[in-house]
């Protein structure tokens, strides 16, 4: 910790919490508990930061009594969110991309417990990718590698300069590596996409591809770059001379690294497209050394990914309702229990579906009672039984995030929370403890029923 | 006049930054309840930046300010980023990978002089609070 020129103190090294970037070199003026300034952060992450001081964050728990909210306690808040889930047949645990992997572990815990549905951010953003990776598997590398050999950067269907501001500045387009010397001058980038973005006028070389056609053209490349004839004129909006350009490009490079977006998995196609993707940096790797990485949207939407895996065996949408996890896309995804009206009740963390999910889904939620942890009043928390205020992992609590590429950071706690806050894994605790104790309390009950027989 | 296009949607900067400072002030509508569209599409329908116009789908419609694209060309192709506003017209998943999809819905666009573009606050609050058009399933 260093003392910050003129005023306050200045903490170091801190990890920014919004985009799976997970910048790792940012500088926080603090003084008196304020956040004053932030150095090295973009647009995004600055505001983040920044934010802090101005918002009007409210304090204290909330119950809606007689359709408008009530401030409670504590105490009050968990009570009735242990009941609301204690009587849920099919709870909906839904979010965690932006808290701590210290919270997933809770968060499990809770589903299993309540043999709820437990679904991450990544059912409507990277889902597709995840189930294209189990059929295919993930010829990956870390933005280390990336930073240090590529000399022929791809971005498919990604706008990292809206979505991820600094990435080609830290890790791919713009920075110095071991064997990129110059930087910028000695790596080529290339941009695929439907729309000239701003990404794409960065580029040397902008592929403008036919929206929903992205299949047909990794297609076109996988053939003509395995050593076939290529009929057609023309794929996807692009010419057969750009095409076979494109792939000659890929073919003679030294180290390339695709990154793919929303592009692919949200456009026709879905996991189809990531399949594709896949499989044709693996046909890469038979000429030279090739790798390919999501652009992961919130800060740890990987790490709830990793933490699932590792004590459920399943990535994401994962279903306890048999006592046991069940895992199937398309059903225990966030959005079909929403649409089938299966989930009867919702606990909403570090995310905001009511803002994010269509407009069905959103029908449901708001019909069934709903808790929302999180440190801003969001559309969701405005439909919901129950708010609870938490702390900002990363800013006011340490915790652990795994970046885009699964390299896991420890997130710094800069300043104090306001007081009565609690930190997520807190509020999770607290709700855990709340619904075993009623099932004990439930269990001894049956016994004496029982035994009065 | 009305336009027929495909709709994509997505995170754009000043969203982010927006929603960072919270989605209950004006810069969160400012920032994602607006549809970027090409020039050569405003001109057919003669839409200027910032006309109030109506995106509609099978699911609903929404009213949003016009954003002349600094992204184009992309003709055919308008944008809005993620939000309550375009998530008031979007589809559920039917392919079973439980994506909704969120790129490539076909919407109609029209002029809708006059119109008010509502806050978050105020578009929740009239399509899931009060009851929606059909005024049923909701609280
Ligand atoms: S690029 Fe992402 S992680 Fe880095 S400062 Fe911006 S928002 Fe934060």
């Amino acid at each position: 910790m260093k003392k910050a020129k003129g005023y306050g103190r200045m903490v170091t090294d801190v990890v920014c919490p919004f985009c799976g970037t997970l910048c790792d070199d940012l500088e926080v003026v603090v003084e008196d508990n304020k956040i004053k300034n932030v150095r090295h952060a973009c647009r995004i992450g600055s505001s983040k930061f920044l934010a802090m001081n101005e918002l009007k964050r409210p304090n204290r728990p909330m119950i809606r009594k007689d359709g408008s909210f009530e401030e409670v306690d504590m105490a009050a808040a968990i009570e009735e969110c242990g009941r609301i889930l204690s009587r849920s047949k099919r709870p909906l645990l839904y979010g965690w991309s932006s808290t701590g992997c210290e919270a997933h572990f809770v968060g499990i815990e809770l589903a299993e417990e309540l043999g709820g549905v437990i679904d991450s951010t990544s059912s409507v953003c990277h889902g597709p990718s995840v189930i294209a990776i189990q059929d295919v598997g993930y010829p990956s590398a870390t933005l280390g590698d990336v930073k240090n050999r590529a000399d022929l950067i791809i971005y498919w269907g990604a706008n990292p300069m809206h979505a991820h501001p600094r990435h080609l500045s830290r890790y791919s387009v713009f920075p110095r590596g071991y064997f990129r010397e110059r930087g910028q001058q000695d790596r080529e980038l290339i941009v695929v996409d439907v729309r000239k973005t701003d990404t794409a006028k960065l580029a040397n070389r902008f592929v403008q591809v036919r929206y929903g056609e992205d299949f047909e053209l990794l297609s076109a490349l996988r053939l003509v770059i395995n050593g076939k004839e290529l009929e057609a004129d023309e794929v996807a909006g692009v010419s057969k001379e750009d095409i076979l350009e494109l792939a000659d490009r890929m073919k003679t490079c030294q180290y390339g690294t695709l990154f793919f977006g929303m592009g692919l998995t949200q456009s026709y196609g879905t996991h189809r497209n990531i399949d594709a993707g896949i499989s044709l940096v693996r046909d890469l790797n038979h000429h030279t050394k090739f790798s390919i990485v999501a652009m992961r949207g919130h800060y740890n939407v990987t790490g709830i990914g990793e933490v699932l895996t590792w004590q459920t065996g399943y990535p994401f949408a994962v279903d306890f309702s048999r006592g046991y996890p069940r895992y199937n896309p398309g059903e225990t995804t966030a959005n079909d229990v929403l649409q089938r009206e299966e989930a009867d009740a919702a606990l909403i963390i570090a995310s905001d579906p009511v803002a994010h999910f269509p407009k069905k889904a959103v029908e449901h939620l708001a019909r069934i009672p709903m808790i929302t942890i999180g440190p801003h009043m969001i559309p969701t928390a405005q439909l919901s039984e129950v708010f609870i205020p938490s702390s900002i992992s990363g800013i006011e609590e340490a915790s652990t995030a795994y970046r885009m590429d699964t390299v896991p950071l420890k997130l710094r706690k800069v300043i104090e929370p306001p007081e009565g806050i609690y930190s997520d894994v807190e509020i999770l605790e607290m709700i855990l403890e709340n619904v075993r104790e009623r099932r004990v309390r439930q269990m001894e009950r049956e016994k004496k029923a029982g035994e009065g027989r | 006049m009305s336009l027929e296009v495909t709709l994509i949607t997505g995170r754009t900067v000043s969203q982010g930054e927006a929603m960072e400072r919270g989605k209950d002030l004006d810069d969160y509508t400012k920032a994602a309840a607006v549809c970027e569209l090409d020039p050569a599409d405003m001109e057919k329908i003669g839409i200027n930046e910032g006309d109030t116009i109506k995106v509609s789908t099978g699911i609903g419609e929404v009213i949003v300010r016009a954003v002349k694209s600094r992204q184009y060309p992309h003709e055919g192709i308008v944008f809005i980023p993620m939000g309550p506003w375009v998530n008031s017209i979007t589809d559920m998943p039917a392919d079973s990978t439980g994506m909704p999809p969120f790129k490539g819905i076909p919407v109609k666009i029209e002029q809708a002089k006059g119109e008010k573009v509502l806050s978050s606050h105020d578009l929740i609050e009239k399509l899931y609070l009060r009851g929606n058009e059909k005024g049923e399933g909701v609280r």
